[in-house]
């Protein structure tokens, strides 16, 4: 499962156009990868695509860092 | 200029007056139109004028559950939304002092909380694709009030906030948010006005007659194009000078 951390960093880097880098698991989406608050639901929208799941709006709303997108979907999607 | 080739459209209110003549005007750009409204009647008779590229897709926009299905079917029958056009609306005429709480609950749900709730419906789509546009049918009453019409004038003044809110969320992915706002137009809404009141009403419109639900379909396709992708949050006001904002 560790391809999950890898697809996640890769659609940060897609959506945000940060450097990869800088995409570490505990990135922060708005403090540190500049994200505003519609690209946050963005992100959140290319997860469900990518993993085939649904983030409900309360969950979404915890889902801060590289790594809570990346513990949120191992926990989440289809296995 | 104007072209909406390949444009998916859903229209609410598409059996009434504007909304018919605005589902005409999209389909006559190219777009294809989704005709929604509670009688299906008459959106079946504007279907089979417009031929091609027409679809039913009725719906009721009284209650959450209503709204959500419409939002759901129209987008199984285009494909995708590409351009909502929140027109359907209701008055409920009264004075304050003898408005129930029914007559201002039931126009504020169709006319501004159904709105919100298809826009909110059709933006995850748009976003994705880049590409956008809203449009609500408020009305001059919305911006200068009018006596008997508490209740409409507040779910048209907040269509516009609405609007100017949701503009500001998501310009930057290519989406605008505008209103189209009618001064007196020859519909049945206005049929039912008698004489010496279109009398005292033309007075007061400069143009010295009443508008025709062509001429605020013309404003949407125009909203609707990608030459007025420039324009966002704004009331477009079609009244004949009526009022000049």
């Amino acid at each position: 499962m560790s391809d999950v951390a890898e697809r996640v960093k890769k659609i940060v880097v897609d959506h945000l156009g940060v450097e990869e880098g800088k995409v570490t698991e505990n990135a922060s989406f708005i403090d540190d990868l500049g994200a505003d608050s519609l690209d946050t639901v963005e992100l959140v929208m290319a997860f469900e695509e990518e993993f085939g799941c649904e983030i409900p709006d309360d969950a979404a709303e915890k889902i801060l860092t590289v790594k809570d997108a990346i513990d949120f979907i191992k926990a989440n999607a289809a296995a | 200029m104007f072209d909406l080739t390949g444009k998916k459209a859903l229209v609410t209110g598409a059996s009434g007056g504007i909304g018919a003549q605005i589902a005409r005007a999209l389909h006559a750009q190219g777009a294809t139109v989704a005709l929604s409204g509670t009688r299906v009647a008459p959106l079946e008779a504007l279907a089979a004028e417009l031929g091609e590229r027409a679809l039913v897709v009725p719906g009721n926009l009284a209650d959450a559950a209503g709204t959500e299905q419409l939002a759901k079917d129209a987008e199984a029958a285009l494909g995708q939304i590409d351009i909502l056009v929140n027109n359907a609306g209701l008055t409920r005429d009264q004075l304050a002092l003898r408005m129930k709480d029914d007559d201002w609950q039931s126009v504020l749900d169709v006319n501004l909380t159904a709105a919100f709730r298809l826009s909110r419906a059709v933006l995850r789509g748009m976003m994705k694709r880049r590409w956008g546009r809203i449009i609500g049918i408020t009305s001059i009453v919305g911006v200068t009030g009018n006596p008997g019409q508490a209740n409409y004038a507040a779910s048209k003044a907040g269509m516009i906030g609405m609007s100017k809110s949701l503009a500001a969320e998501v310009a930057s992915r290519g989406i605008t948010v505008n209103c189209v706002a009618p001064g007196f137009i020859t519909t049945a809404m206005t049929d039912a006005l008698n004489s010496e009141q279109k009398d005292k009403l033309l007075t007061a419109i400069p143009s010295g007659r009443m508008g025709e639900p062509g001429e605020i379909a013309a404003g949407v396709v125009y909203l609707a194009s990608d030459e007025a992708a420039y324009v966002t949050g704004q009331t477009l006001h079609i009244n004949g000078g009526m009022a000049m904002i």
